[in-house]
């Protein structure tokens, strides 16, 4: 297998974006990609994207994306596994020139979520719709019982869910490209709306637009640019069930960690060894059950470890330092993208006021539905 | 001098709590009363509709104008509840008030600021000399979907302005409008509650078009939030006009009197002119007062108003908002409500 690195990313502002389309934000994202990069061809692209077919009535968006980006004729290819479609989207780039067929691939995710479709609905479509969706449960009440089983088991507080959210609106207040801004408090967490018990709104991630889009190419092309160059080092993805009810233990989630270790493996790293990762807290117990599963804390430690701060921005293991899907957004296609955009800027040194230090090896965990599909990526510099 | 020679408002006496609606729909009470910033909304009593409360408004506003009505040249009815698609609300009030037939009438329809297009015609009629005196009415039996957001807010009410030149109790100083084609909310021909596109009716509709016309009024007149005595803006929900008051400059103390909803719910078209009617109630001579109202679809009508020492001769002489809202109160449950609203489908 040739070697990978990512030479150019970009994203839009995640947010309510009013004025934009699903073709304008992408194409954006993908221009900023492409001139970050310096390059002035692509030889494929792929896009990530969950369901634009119900959010806005769009499919078959990878020609789509190539024709507004100027790049037609070359292969374009829309990728779907849910939430996680971004980051399967920089797999299949990956293996694109990891196989030597293309030297130089484009690899988006996009969004378009506030256009007047039922949200919840079009995200419940990635759960089991015969045995979870038909009896009325939705995402936010997947994670609730995933969280209250979390909770009875290892005895993880409602405010350690808490402490998710407030450090991820931390780092999100030092990015300016996130949805919210704002620190908020574990009381503010606790006392704000109720949406699945014990999760309220201040738990969940918002409803977001926006794209991102990473240029990677081979290892030979990249060095001739002269350009700083992140390597991809390791990628892993798993499956498990998509109801909840056919799992052995409903605080596990199987993908996650399986996806991590085949990652690790490939990557030769541990655990030990990241600097920083970007995890798809599209739920805070989300967070807690992922940094588990990564192995940066035994099993239902994940709790009381980031109560304890080991997990912020100066802690053992920084776990989203963008914001994470809390407070930068989550366009569902474009989160598993924005992830390899955050952590190659915080390999670069570009990352400003949420810098981590000493960054060398970076990782990023995306993951469908209620934990069915994951996929791990590991940078190094 | 062009102005404000009457003003006058009218609310049913009928209320439903946030709680009782809260209650129906399986809902927190206190996180919707947390979220909208309300308490209760007036409801219309099963007798009353646009019509009827434009008349009661129009005729507080003639006890306070103290003309003579058939010296009014015309008359304009804002409203989004109009009980006829096809025959006018206004000549049923204008035949009521004795002002026929020698007057000009016609009924606007602009979301929640048809009532504020109803003063601004009035205004520019007299203005130009056309008519002696022009009633702008804004009025509404405002529909909210069952289960809706809209069902905690959407209530019944309204304010009229009779302009003219003689006895101005608040001189008309300047005014602006700001529209575009935003398709925030709407209710097609035939349907029987309106549709709304959710967080879109925030950013891109309300806050832009309040901004856009407020801004622009302050910067054509010249003046200065701090200039203004009071401020109006239209009153969707609790929330949106503060937020919006304080991102053009306005202390909580200068919305405060106008700021009515908590109590009333939107009247829609009757939503910133009763709140506009309730600061005149306490307005001191000289106060300038800022009135912005927003209609979704969208647009929104600036202007700045100037009081004069006649605002205490008149303001006794018809019942006032702060009264009409906190007074003879009877609160109905929801049961009630589907009644008096018509929810429930009867037999012919």
């Amino acid at each position: 297998m040739k070697e990978v690195a990512v030479i150019g990313c970009g994203m839009t502002k995640f947010g309510e974006l009013w004025d934009k389309s699903l073709r304008d934000m992408f194409v954006e994202a993908a221009l900023q990609a492409i001139d970050d990069a310096h390059v002035d061809k692509i030889d494929s692209m792929y896009v990530g994207a969950m369901t634009p077919g119900l959010f806005v009535g769009q499919e078959h968006i990878g020609a789509l994306m190539a024709d507004y980006l100027g790049a037609a004729p070359i292969p374009a290819l829309r990728v779907e596994s849910a939430c996680c479609s971004g980051g399967m989207s920089v797999r299949m780039g990956f293996f694109d020139i990891a196989s030597g067929n293309s030297d130089i691939v484009l690899c988006g995710g996009v969004e378009k979520m506030t256009d007047g479709a039922d949200v919840t609905y079009a995200l419940a479509t990635a759960a089991d719709q015969e045995y979870e969706v038909y009896h009325g449960v939705t995402f936010p009440g997947l994670y609730a019982m995933i969280a209250n089983a979390h909770m009875y088991r290892y005895g993880t507080t409602r405010e350690q869910l808490a402490a998710v959210s407030v450090k991820n609106h931390h780092n999100g207040s030092l990015n300016p490209k996130a949805q919210f801004q704002s620190e908020i408090t574990i009381e503010q967490v606790i006392k704000a709306t109720l949406v699945a018990d014990p999760l309220t709104v201040l738990d969940s991630s918002p409803v977001s637009d926006g794209a991102a889009c990473v240029i990677l190419a081979s290892m030979e092309i990249a060095k001739k640019l002269q350009k700083p160059c992140i390597k991809i080092i390791g990628t892993g993805a798993a499956t498990d069930s998509l109801a909840l009810d056919k799992r052995e233990d409903i605080t596990t989630l199987k993908a996650v960690e399986v996806s991590a270790e085949s990652s690790y493996k490939m990557a030769g790293v541990k655990p030990t060894d990241v600097s920083l990762a970007e995890v798809h807290d599209c739920f805070s117990i989300a967070e807690i059950c992922i940094i588990e599963e990564l192995g940066f804390i035994e099993k239902g430690k994940g709790g009381p470890f980031t109560e304890q701060g080991h997990t912020s921005l100066s802690g053992k293991i920084p776990v989203n330092p963008s914001g994470g899907l809390k407070s930068k957004g989550h366009p569902v296609g474009a989160t598993g993208v924005a992830q390899v955009v955050e952590v190659v800027e915080q390999l670069r040194g570009n990352a400003g006021k949420r810098q981590v230090k000493n960054a060398k090896i970076g990782l990023t965990q995306n993951m469908g539905g209620s934990g069915a599909s994951s996929v791990v990526h590991i940078f190094s510099i | 001098m062009v102005g404000i020679v009457g003003y006058g408002s009218y609310l049913p006496r009928y209320r439903i709590k946030v709680e009782e609606i809260a209650r129906q729909w399986g809902r927190d009470p206190e996180t919707v009363k947390r979220g909208l910033l309300l308490k209760e909304k007036t409801v219309p009593g099963m007798d009353e509709d646009t019509i009827t409360i434009s008349f009661e408004a129009a005729r507080n506003a003639l006890k306070r104008a103290g003309i003579d009505p058939s010296e009014i040249g015309a008359l304009y009815i804002g409203s989004e509840s109009h009980p006829y698609a096809v025959k006018p609300s206004g000549t049923v009030v204008a035949e009521a008030l004795g002002i026929v037939p020698n007057v000009h009438i016609a009924d606007y329809e602009f979301a929640c600021k048809a009532g504020t297009e109803a003063m601004f015609v009035a205004y520019g009629l007299v203005k130009a000399g056309l008519v002696k005196y022009a009633m702008g009415i804004g009025s509404d039996t405002s529909q909210g979907a069952p289960g809706d957001a809209l069902e905690f807010s959407a209530s019944a009410g309204g304010s009229a302005f009779i302009l003219g030149a003689d006895g101005v109790v608040a001189e008309v100083l300047d005014t602006f409008s700001y529209t575009t084609d935003t398709p925030d909310f709407w209710r097609r021909e035939g349907a029987f509650y309106p549709l709304h596109g959710g967080r879109f009716t925030g950013a891109p509709a309300y806050f832009k078009h309040i901004l856009g016309a407020g801004n622009a009024i302050l910067e054509k007149s010249g003046y200065k939030a701090s200039d203004f005595a009071y401020a109006i803006f239209h009153m969707p929900n609790g929330k949106f006009p503060l937020t919006v008051g304080k991102q053009l400059g306005f202390t909580k103390e200068q919305l405060e009197p106008g700021w009515i909803v908590p109590l009333m719910g939107n009247t829609y078209s009757g939503s910133s002119p009763t709140g506009f009617s309730a600061t005149l109630d306490i307005a001191k001579p000289t106060d300038l007062i800022l009135l912005v109202s927003f209609g979704s679809g969208a647009g929104s009508d600036a202007f700045i108003f100037k009081v004069t020492d006649r605002i205490n001769e008149v303001r006794d002489k018809a019942e006032k908002v702060k009264d009409m809202l906190e007074n003879n109160r009877i609160y109905l449950n929801y049961g009630e409500y589907a009644k008096f609203r018509g929810k429930i489908i009867m037999n012919e």
